[in-house]
């Protein structure tokens, strides 16, 4: 079973070497950076940022499928008919909204590290306890996200109209197949604009987990710049990185709303 | 003939329809019983951490902190208001390079992070030292403050000139054209037609964008600048107390939200004539 587990990683590896942006067999590093500071060899900072570019990616593309499945049952619960179910989805969002970003990613890791060294000296474990930063940013931005999310979808929901839902019962559906094949596709669409804002904030925040030590763009980019004291050159190719992932789902979004909107293109 | 010989006596309503259990009601139960336990815990944590010593400590210093968040997003957001309208306007303007400038302006203060763009100011513009006490403006850059108050403003004003953009062209037409055929000149009618109206829009983003900055001014705490946050973690560096995080996040929280209400009471008052 290892053995499976470790060919599989490194055949992602291989993969993500061979498509890598920056510095893959056609990275933009490797193409224009060789000789500089930017350059994908031990001389150089390519390759460190490149890994760093991957981190940040990846946080953001694991966490959007948390918070947005965990956003979707927040904002059923928001439009419930039970005053508690309610009541207990306001407060998070509330409170998840209110908090600083930068303050939920330092007390979900400092919190999470307490509570498991508790639960563990409980066993008799009496050893340090190091909650993964990955884990830790994952958590709490998925949190916020989720939080912000609730809302999008909630407006999305209101702009259903009730024939909707009626329709989906005079055909005989019961309420999870009315949801997926009736309003699921109408809340996608109306959805669509606020959650992409919403992805590029936490594409955004991801900046924050370098605070936690966790290699992204920005940590790396910032060990780079104290030691070759170029600090001015690597926060601005940080900047740029940032762009280029906005840019980059930008084009995706508007993409996807066309093709959300391709049934509505003759009106 | 028949008439009622007796009045029916008086009766009790018919007992009201029990709610049932149902699965919602069991998770809503659920989740607030979650809640509730999680407050009481962290209540009984900071009743057993409780140590006056360290309140007499550190509470004077997370006064000064809020005081230090609140002075640099008031600056900040405030100056970022006087700058977004160039920008505002340059964004509207029919020249296309002044449009594409101010474009481009916006597009990289509002795709990057603001850390990134602070690192950018504050470590990358630092390593320009004697080029900067050359002309003269080494003190400004030296202190981490006054970088986060010129990220801050830069950044806000680049959201706010979108925020007034969208408001100012949300204004229907025919409103300028009105002004236009009562013979209002152009500065009037924006002043008095065009802006006000613009403001009503613009009102709830203005909030959220204060809320944001609030929010956001947290990681001034990494450069060196005690507000909030950094006096928090200054404390918790010193204590290991989890419950200085606890303190700091009620802070936040009361800010948000005495901002919140009141401006969904500025959103109620400046309405009161479109309501019917």
């Amino acid at each position: 079973m290892s053995g499976l587990f470790a060919a599989l990683s490194s055949a992602v590896a291989w993969l993500a070497s061979v498509i890598d942006p920056l510095c893959g067999p056609i990275g933009i590093f490797r193409l224009f950076g060789s000789g500089t500071l930017l350059a994908c060899d031990n001389a150089g900072w390519g390759d460190e940022i490149s890994y760093g570019f991957m981190i940040t990616a990846t946080l953001a593309i694991a966490t959007l499928p948390v918070g947005l499945v965990f956003g979707f049952f927040i904002a059923l619960a928001k439009q419930s008919e039970e005053r508690s179910l309610r009541l207990a989805s306001n407060i998070y969002t509330t409170i998840f909204r209110g908090l600083p970003e930068l303050l939920t990613l330092f007390i979900v890791y400092y919190g999470l590290q307490i509570l498991v060294q508790q639960f563990l000296a409980s066993f008799g474990y009496d050893g340090p306890v190091e909650i993964n930063a990955f884990v830790a940013g994952m958590i709490a931005l998925g949190v916020v996200f989720s939080a912000y999310c609730s809302e999008v979808l909630l407006s999305a929901f209101k702009a259903i109209p009730r024939g909707q839902y009626e329709a989906g019962d005079a055909l005989g559906f019961h309420r999870g197949k009315t949801m997926r094949l009736i309003i699921l596709p109408q809340l996608v669409r109306i959805a669509l604009p606020g959650l992409g804002n919403l992805w590029m904030a936490l594409l955004k925040d991801t900046a924050l987990v370098s605070v936690i030590g966790l290699p992204d763009i920005l940590r790396q980019t910032g060990v780079a710049a104290r030691v070759s004291k170029q600090a001015f050159e690597f926060f601005a190719v940080a900047c740029l990185l940032f762009l280029i992932l906005a840019m980059l789902s930008s084009i995706v979004f508007s993409a996807l709303e066309r093709w959300t909107k391709r049934s509505e293109a003759g009106r | 003939m028949s008439h009622a010989e007796t009045m029916i006596p008086p009766q009790p309503a018919p007992p009201g329809i029990a709610r049932p259990f149902t699965a919602q009601r069991l998770i809503g139960n659920i989740a607030l019983g979650i809640w509730l336990a999680a407050s009481v815990g962290l209540f009984l944590l900071m009743v057993d951490g409780w140590d006056p010593e360290k309140f007499a400590k550190y509470g004077p210093s997370f006064i000064s902190g809020l005081g230090v968040t609140l002075g640099l997003v008031g600056a900040s957001i405030t100056l970022g208001a006087l700058l977004s309208l160039p920008i505002a306007f340059a964004r509207m303007s029919k020249n296309k390079i002044l449009g594409w400038a101010a474009y481009a302006y916006v597009y990289f203060f509002r795709g990057t992070p603001l850390i990134a763009q602070l690192f950018l100011v504050y470590y990358g513009l630092g390593s320009f030292r004697p080029q900067m006490e050359a002309i003269g403006l080494w003190w400004f850059f030296r202190d981490a403050w006054n970088c986060a108050l010129l990220t801050f403003t830069l950044n806000t004003a680049a959201y706010q000139a979108e925020i007034l953009r969208g408001a100012i062209q949300s204004v229907p037409r025919g409103q300028t054209e009105g002004a236009a055929a009562l013979g209002l000149p152009p500065r009037v009618a924006f002043f008095k037609v065009i802006l006000p109206q613009a403001l009503i829009v613009a009102l709830r983003p203005y909030g959220n964008e204060i809320i944001l900055m609030i929010k956001g001014s947290a990681i001034v705490a990494i450069v060196t600048v005690f507000d909030l946050m950094g006096e928090t973690r200054r404390a918790f560096s010193r204590t290991f107390d989890y419950q200085m995080y606890v303190w700091a996040a009620i802070l936040y929280l009361i800010m948000v939200e005495i901002l919140r209400n009141l401006w969904a009471w500025l959103e109620d008052r400046i309405t009161r004539h479109l309501k019917r």
